[in-house]
């Protein structure tokens, strides 16, 4: 259903479920907002959107009034709204002169100061001064956490932080106490907000009470070079913004993409940014008497190409860790491979994707926007809130319009949204395989079901076992539904792993050898170069006499084992292709450059394949894009997701094996902490920290 | 002219009788509310309609016309809520029917709760109120032991009658902030459309009415809607509980027609205004919200919805505040002002911020400390609140300014001129 309405002098037709707000948008018409947010639930407590509508004694808050519930003319004539009328003019100068009156005037020393809604709208809407004599309102400082700092007396009160946590976050930390001018925004009890995604409410806040405490007075915006990226800290591939300042990354902020993280980051995409700047490898080092030393690049790369030439093909291997680009992980491939070796790997906690099933069992077939259709989740062996918080938020907003059903396999945490416990390991996977469990027919029932599978619960000796069963539940839910709904998903955890498999980047038998495979043969003597990409999360200190090579951008637990560093660049510092769980490429674009002598990756690979004698065939970036486009067709399709029907599971379904009933674990552990960058970061350190203390005391009390 | 006795619907308005349920028997409540039940859902809307009455919580909307707004066929339970959360200054009527009469409010909680087809009704309590809920609540209990309500009753009608008490908050006594508080949350005002009887309680649909709008109600059916209209002025009718406090001679809550003089008013039922009528400065016609009316309008004033209305005031709980010569009115509504600046509950900015501004300068004002420019600066702000919130309270709020400068901008310039003069001297 449309209707007509006459939206300053223009004549509109618009959908009926629109608000007034969004019409007058529609009609081209601005209308100032400060409460009012697409994403969140509409509180009209700003008053700024105020219009007038004919018929109406008073103006009306247009971001609360329906079309549908405007009351009809008599005559059924359109509705004549006014946007720019004097009435409406001099209701927002009202409105604006009331959130100043109790408004510091301290712009020059807040954060938010150039990115202001309510500096843009005073300029805009508001009259020239002030009549206000009186003295203003202070509100006595808050503690919210390390990541958000505030200066509650500059609040105007819109609420869009306590809706955001308490609708997309699902943490009801923070609400409203007090009545009156006395009202104020606090956690009730003095304390840091404990959620993974609380940073998102100093985007959301339209004046500087909440602002971004990492950065505090560190930068101005309009000082910041401003670039548009991808997100690497886990395999949703959020779009961010990095912002800027000369050689250092001053903040990353979310960018918008319906398809992936609407507007939405996690704490650790945004805070990760001084990570960046520690614990940096910014030159070459090479070990000597048993001591890293610094060394030439060209002392590096000689010391490594010396051994990759004298060892025996197959007792060279390589492991690429969550953070490598495609680019690198194409170009070390295509290297080992002229050196006649096969032993690489992208899977460094040994899940057991194999990439010869096909693509789809290994991507998640649904999408993340599928997730708004579904209407039963089974979860098994993850904790997306952990392991995908921005897609975790994604099941929440499903939740919240009701009618759906998740079931969890695996250990009990908190999701933010309820959920039914079905079992905790392989028994009830295996129950639910063989449709003997009360939830498979919830599956079957359900018009459009997800079966969601994460990297715990494959990342063990029976993985391939477990990703066999979830797909005989996934495609035995679907079975005489519409053929294109693939109801099977693997929630990853590391960047870079569905590029690597969609690459190949894995050994020759990849069912039966593994990273783990590897590290045993290092120990055992059997393996003389290992080649790190970025991998710090194996077991470092079982890799016997190897020589270890690592090639990345942090010195984290690889580094100190390394016989021969390659310093490179991280995510921020260049141009690489990243897949996220979906199967959608993205690619990242450069905001600085590396530090010191370290280079991007493929310029390191490229220039040791020199020395090696089998010089790789590309010498810029857009030669070895071409090349790995034909190895990888489906790289080349940037931001789009290859569809696999439901009987693309077959060959995956086929697959036998038992189910050990040990529970599944959850992938991430500690949310702030989970690759080399998080780990150099001290904000994370700090974030780390307080929910470790959190939860110790939290089972103090249990214990009471 | 005043009311007779026979016309009396609050028989034991002062607490000289039994309050029980046998008292309330034998003057007449209980009696004929099965076969006023018989006669079905659409006969009492239509006698409610009949009788013209009007809502008795302040915005005088009639009652019959919001009760057909209720769904008559949905899935969702409908829900009876009535507000007892009397807070406006000067309102004290509902408490006397709480406290003396509570058959009358249970019995018509009944009827109009059947009239919207509601199993369930509310009762939100003041919470300052706590010896009236004790008596309702006796009385509620001694309806459910005599099956006058509840399940299986007399009636045949399923009727459950909860009260749920509240923390004292103002704000709670508007009805949508009062569905919220009911609820368990914090008592903010909600956005309207969609309206309680659309999506109320519980998110189904819900009238929300003043105790004595439902406590006439049986009496209204007993003697039929003609009668009722009969009292009273045209589209004004009926009876009404009068509350007049300040500076009267004999302070009191009397039932008095609608449209009664204030001035008859005043006379026969206070002892007069203190020291003679000459000596009244204003009325606040009904309680502290409405703008007040200066002593020469009042001398031939009607108290009814209409004509106070006129007089850009209204007529609102009929809670009348009357001030003599000797109360400081500046003063007086800056105490309002500040009740108001305490009570807004911070929902929404111009009532949030406003509230407070207005309080401040009229304290300022209160003591002539001022520009004589700021008057209109004050009755500008006003104007900038009223009509911008979410609910009535900044209209509320913004009302008894507005009343003071139009009626009494001398008093405050001639307050600035002496301060200024005072302090000139001092200055010297």
């Amino acid at each position: 259903m449309t209707r007509q309405l006459i939206i300053d002098g223009n004549l509109v037709e618009v959908e009926d479920g629109l608000t007034l707000l969004q019409a007058c948008e529609q009609a081209g018409a601005e209308i100032p907002r400060f409460c009012y947010h697409e994403r969140l639930s509409i509180a009209g407590n700003c008053r700024m959107c105020l219009v007038e509508v004919q018929g109406s004694p008073k103006p009306i808050a247009s971001c609360a009034m329906g079309v549908a519930d405007l009351p009809p003319n008599r005559d059924n004539s359109p509705k004549i709204i006014s946007t720019r009328s004097e009435t409406v003019k001099k209701a927002r100068e009202g409105v604006m002169e009331f959130l100043l009156i109790n408004h510091p005037l301290d712009c020059p020393i807040c954060d938010q100061g150039g990115e202001c809604d309510l500096q843009d709208q005073a300029i805009a809407y508001g009259s020239g001064g002030s009549r206000f004599a009186e003295n203003k309102r202070a509100v006595e400082e808050k503690y919210i956490g390390p990541l958000i700092k505030t200066a509650m007396t500059r609040c105007i009160h819109c609420t869009r932080c306590v809706r955001f946590m308490t609708e997309v976050a699902g943490v009801e930390e923070l609400g409203a106490i007090g009545r009156g001018e006395d009202m104020e925004i606090t956690t009730y009890l003095e304390r840091g907000i404990l959620s993974e995604m609380s940073a998102n409410v100093n985007d959301l806040c339209p004046v500087g009470a909440l602002t971004h405490r990492p950065w505090a007075h560190n930068a101005r915006p309009w000082e910041l070079r401003k670039t548009e990226t991808f997100d690497v800290m886990d395999a949703v591939g959020s779009a961010i913004r990095v912002d800027a300042r000369g050689r250092e990354v001053m903040r990353i902020l979310p960018r918008n993409n319906d398809a992936v993280n609407e507007e939405w980051i996690s704490d650790k995409t945004r805070h990760v940014a001084d990570g960046l700047r520690t614990q940096r490898l910014d030159q070459p080092y090479v070990r000597k008497d048993g001591r890293l030393v610094p060394a030439s690049w060209d002392e590096a790369l000689a010391a490594v190409a010396a051994k990759l030439k004298s060892a025996n093909p197959d007792r060279i291997a390589a492991v690429a860790g969550p953070l490598a680009g495609a680019e690198e992980m194409f170009a070390l491939k295509d290297l080992f491979a002229r050196l006649g070796a096969t032993n690489v790997d992208c899977r460094e906690d040994g899940a057991k994707l194999d990439p010869t099933l096909g693509r789809a069992s290994y991507v998640f077939n649904s999408t993340i926007e599928g997730i708004e259709k579904a209407d039963a989740i089974l979860l098994i062996g993850t904790n997306p809130r952990l392991e995908a918080a921005v897609l975790n938020a994604r099941i929440r907003k499903r939740w919240r319009k009701g009618g759906l059903t998740v079931g969890l396999v695996g250990e009990r945490v908190d999701l933010a949204y309820p959920y039914e416990h079905l079992g905790s390991g392989g028994r009830t996977l295996t129950e639910l395989a063989d449709g003997k469990h009360a939830f498979a027919d919830v599956l079957k029932n359900a018009a459009a079901p997800l079966v969601i599978v994460g990297m715990s619960a494959i990342a063990r000796a029976d993985g391939g076992a477990v990703l066999a069963a979830a797909a005989r539940i996934a495609s035995a839910a679907t079975s005489g539904k519409d053929a294109g709904w693939n109801a099977f998903n693997v929630l990853h955890t590391a960047a870079s792993r569905v590029a690597g498999l969609d690459l190949g980047f894995v050994p020759e038998k990849p069912a039966s050898t593994d990273v783990a495979s590897f590290v045993a043969a290092a120990g055992k003597g059997d393996l003389s170069v290992l080649f790190l990409l970025g991998a710090d999360d194996i077991d470092t200190q079982a890799l016997g006499n190897a020589f270890v090579v690592y090639q990345g951008s942090h010195g984290d637990a690889g580094a100190h084992r390394a016989d021969v560093i390659f310093p490179a660049a991280a995510y921020t510092e260049k141009s690489a292709t990243y897949v996220n769980t979906e199967g959608r490429a993205q690619v990242t674009a450069r905001a600085v450059f590396p530090p010191g002598l370290a280079r991007e990756d493929w310029t390191i690979i490229r220039a040791l394949s020199a020395l090696t004698g089998h010089t790789l065939p590309y010498d810029t970036l857009e030669a070895l894009r071409a090349a790995m486009y034909k190895a990888a067709p489906t790289l080349a399709a940037l931001d789009r997701v290859a569809h696999a029907p439901a009987s693309a599971l077959d060959a995956l379904a086929k697959g036998k094996g038992a189910i050990n009933d040990e529970p599944f674990r959850t992938a991430v552990r500690d949310f702030y902490l989970t690759n080399p960058i998080a780990r150099a970061s001290a904000v994370m350190a700090e974030m780390s920290a307080l929910v470790t203390q959190a939860g110790r005391q939290a089972s103090l009390a249990a214990a009471e | 002219m005043l009311l007779e006795d026979k016309d009396r619907i609050f028989r034991n308005l002062y607490g000289f009788h039994d309050s029980g349920l046998d008292g309330a028997r034998k003057r007449g409540a209980w009696d004929g509310t099965k076969f006023f039940i018989d006669k079905g859902h659409d006969w009492i809307i239509s006698e409610v309609k009949t009788s013209g009455l009007r809502g008795r919580g302040g915005a005088g909307f009639p009652t019959g016309l919001k009760w057909s707004f209720m769904p008559k066929s949905d899935p969702r339970p409908s829900y009876l809520v009535i507000n007892a959360d009397e807070s406006e200054p000067g309102s004290c009527k509902d408490r006397e029917i709480m406290r003396h009469d509570p058959h009358l409010l249970i019995e018509g909680a009944l009827l109009a709760g059947f009239a919207m087809r509601a199993h369930a009704s509310y009762i939100y309590i003041r919470g300052e109120f706590i010896r009236e809920r004790e008596r309702l609540q006796r009385a509620i209990d001694e309806a459910y032991a005599a099956k006058l309500i509840g399940k299986n009753n007399v009636h045949g009608w399923d009727f459950d009658l909860y009260i749920a008490h509240g923390a004292g908050a103002y704000i709670c006594g508007e009805e949508t902030a009062l569905l919220e508080s009911l609820e368990g949350r914090k008592g903010q005002p909600r956005l309207k459309p969609p309206f309680p009887a659309n999506v109320g309680l519980y998110g189904a649909p819900t009238t929300v009415n003043n105790v004595e709008s439902i406590a006439v109600v049986p009496d209204i059916l007993r003697r039929g809607g003609h009668w009722f209209a009969a009292l009273g002025l045209p589209n004004n009718t009926g009876t009404k509980l009068f509350q007049i406090s300040g500076h009267v001679n004999r302070p009191c809550v009397v039932e008095e027609e609608m449209g009664i003089p204030l001035r008859q008013l005043i006379d026969e039922h206070c002892g007069g205004v203190r020291g003679g009528w000459s000596n009244l400065l204003a009325v606040i016609p009904g309680g502290s919200s409405m703008p007040l009316i200066p002593a020469e309008e009042c001398e031939t004033l009607s108290m009814d919805f209409d004509s106070l209305t006129k007089l850009k005031s209204g007529l609102g709980t009929a809670a009348i505040i009357v001030l003599d010569k000797s109360a400081d009115v500046v003063k007086a509504i800056a105490r309002i002002a500040y009740f108001y600046k305490h009570e807004s509950c911070g929902q929404c900015t111009p009532c949030r911020e406003g509230t407070g501004w207005m309080w401040r300068v009229l304290e300022r004002m209160a003591r002539g400390e001022a520009q004589k420019s700021e008057i209109d600066k004050l009755f500008d702000v006003s104007k900038q609140i009223e009509g911008h919130t979410i609910c009535a309270l900044g209209d509320a709020a913004a009302w008894p300014v507005q009343g003071l400068i139009r009626h009494f901008r001398p008093e405050i310039e001639r307050r600035i001129d002496a301060y200024q003069a005072a302090h000139r001297e001092a200055a010297e």
